[in-house]
């Protein structure tokens, strides 16, 4: 737990952070949000002593920061910036044991641990230990990034941008990612970003800051309805019900339910079946089930031949995985002109897929459907 | 196959090359010989008083003690002027050092002399101050190039300023300090034959005594012994400079 008491910061006739107040919760991830020098930095580099606050009190765990030394604070605190800061003389290896050696931790400890991390990152940690940050793509360095941070398995995250540095395809894939690792490791995180899409999708509590005060602290839900200020309101931008949908997964409102079909020479019998009869689409996946196709009855009936209404695809471009963001495959959607789109796993097998409508119905019916990027659900009041 | 190549070829031929001149030094009848070839109507063609062997001791020593003093004094203060405690001082330092390098070395010695006497340190001092501006402009400039994310995060990290300084910064400014260690090293070798003015011998001895007698053979004895010497430190640091290079931080 991570708790601010009337902070503030000045220099000398700037006041860069004032009276600042906020209390984050065991496990929960606080975004930190505002337009550039409202203090949002200036905040999480008080955190871990970078900045020493002018007055105020900040407690982590119910011990104040200034009780131990800095060094001995910041080994407890994951830290990770946008430019990532990786050691360019260091391997990835070397780079993710930082803080462990630091503290002391033995060889095979720090080893395995390494091992553990590039994993759950998402990078294949034969091929990557012994790299040089200079052979990773700006997405590669980013996970190395998080992997360092959250080395020690310190219980509080201090991310500064740490996906703002890359484009914004890595970023959505980044983004997905921690919110995986964050359900799986539930830290404590303070999350500094100036990416109002971002902040939707990945707190539990928004912090909106400007000229150093608190505008609103409270969950993305209630920044978009009820904003507190004309401020807060301008700022989460007029779009919020498209918003919104950053903060619904396609698993969320997802059919499981799908007519499917192995491969296509089927299709002429099974187009006579219900199949066609309960929706247009039938999917075709192969014996493992993985999505190959979809076959459309309506194209079918209106008199062309059987293989002309078959569409093959790659699973990679043409479905959206299940914690794919409503938002995004609304676009994907958009994008390739269907009224819905199939939703696979890992491997590429069909789980279901998302409509239109079931997007449409969960603009308008509102809170029972939001999941927080944090796992349960939540009803807004 | 060709990574063993590579690394090692270097250093091999560097030692081969030193081998080489070392002897090339010993062999006092081959200069003999090759100096008066080049200079036939010459009665004397090779300086009588010291051996080519000597006098490139002689030479090595002061240039030895005078980079150790220039290496000792320029790093501590490159980085001192990078702290929070010494960052006022940065300018000061640069335009000593910058008007060190702008003194004449002999101006330097004829002071010293005037202090010191006859012997060893007026050189020392003199070369010492000559040799710094590299040194100490170096170790600023690969200090200050290490990217401030780099910094961020080791301080975030929980590293205490030793361990930024030893493990991150110095790490990372080793290739760009040896480069002005280099430097400052092949001035001194070149500024060190105008020691010879004070009577502590090194290669300036029969550069000095030629100018004085008009033989331009034991000139040239001097001079090209000096030439030599200072190619020489220059490939072989050029080595060091490689070795210091860390893996990842390469010329890229």
């Amino acid at each position: 737990m991570i708790t601010l008491e009337h902070v503030s910061k000045h220099y000398g006739e700037t006041v860069a952070v004032d009276d600042l107040s906020l209390e984050v919760a065991q496990g929960e991830v606080c975004v930190l949000i505002g337009p550039s020098g409202c203090g949002k930095t200036t905040t999480l580099r008080m955190i871990n002593r970078l900045i020493e606050p002018t007055s105020g009190r900040i407690l982590v765990d119910g011990h104040d920061v200034t009780s131990v030394s800095p060094e001995q604070l910041r080994r407890g605190l994951g830290y990770a910036i946008q430019s990532v800061g990786l050691f360019p003389h260091v391997t990835v290896a070397g780079n993710i044991m930082t803080v462990p050696r630091l503290l002391g931790w033995d060889r095979p400890h720090m080893q395995a641990r390494v091992q553990e991390l590039l994993a759950l990152v998402g990078l294949d940690p034969a091929e990557y230990s012994d790299k040089y940050p200079r052979q990773l793509s700006g997405g590669e360095a980013q996970r190395v990034g998080v992997a360092r941070a959250l080395a020690a398995d310190p219980p509080v995250l201090l991310m500064d941008e740490p996906f703002g540095a890359v484009d914004p395809l890595t970023r959505e894939r980044l983004q997905a990612e921690f919110a995986r690792i964050q359900k799986e490791l539930r830290k404590s995180v303070i999350f500094v970003t100036h990416d109002v899409d971002e902040a939707i999708r990945l707190a539990d509590r928004i912090a909106l800051m400007r000229d150093g005060h608190l505008q609103q602290y409270d969950t993305p839900e209630a920044l978009l309805d009820h904003p507190a200020t004309k401020f807060v309101h301008d700022f989460m931008g007029a779009d919020r019900a498209l918003k919104r949908l950053g903060r619904v997964r396609v698993s969320d409102v997802m059919r499981n339910e799908v007519p499917t079909m192995q491969d296509g020479s089927g299709a002429e019998t099974m187009a006579q079946r219900a199949s066609c009869a309960e929706s247009r689409f039938v999917y075709i996946v192969d014996a493992g089930g993985r999505l190959e196709g979809w076959f459309d009855c309506v194209a079918f009936r209106e008199g062309r031949v059987a293989r002309d209404a078959i569409t093959s695809v790659d699973w990679r471009e043409a479905a959206v995985r299940p914690d794919t963001s409503l938002k995004e495959a609304l676009s994907r959607m958009l994008g390739q002109g269907f009224r819905s789109i199939a939703v696979v796993d890992g491997d590429g097998r069909l789980l279901g897929d998302v409509a239109l409508a079931g997007i449409e119905e969960t603009m308008t019916a509102g809170d029972a459907y939001i999941t927080h990027a944090g796992g349960e659900p939540e009803v807004d009041v | 196959m060709t990574a063993v190549r590579s690394r090692w070829t270097g250093p091999a031929a560097v030692a081969l090359a030193i081998v080489a001149f070392g002897y090339l030094v010993s062999r006092q009848d081959w200069w003999a010989a090759a100096l008066a070839w080049m200079f036939p109507g010459q009665p004397d063609t090779i300086y009588p008083s010291a051996s080519v062997a000597l006098l490139v001791m002689q030479h090595l020593e002061i240039v030895g003690v005078s980079s150790a003093f220039t290496l000792m004094l320029g790093l501590p203060l490159g980085i001192w002027v990078t702290r929070g405690s010494g960052r006022d001082f940065r300018d000061v330092v640069a335009a000593t050092v910058d008007f060190g390098q702008s003194f004449p070395p002999v101006a330097v010695l004829a002071l010293t002399l005037t202090i010191f006497g006859f012997g060893p340190w007026p050189p020392i001092l003199a070369l010492t101050i000559y040799g710094l501006l590299p040194v100490v402009s170096n170790t600023v400039a690969g200090i200050e190039a290490v990217p401030p994310a780099v910094l961020d995060a080791a301080r975030g990290m929980g590293m205490d300023r030793w361990r930024v300084l030893f493990e991150v910064e110095l790490p990372l400014a080793a290739r760009v300090i040896m480069a002005g260690v280099r430097t400052s090293v092949i001035i001194i070798i070149g500024t060190a034959t105008v020691a010879a003015i004070t009577g502590f011998g090194g290669l300036g001895a029969p550069i000095f005594a030629g100018i004085n007698v008009q033989n331009y053979a034991f000139v040239l004895e001097g001079a090209a012994a000096a030439a030599m010497l200072a190619v020489l430190a220059d490939v072989a640091l050029a080595q060091v400079e490689r070795l210091v290079t860390p893996a990842g931080a390469g010329t890229g």
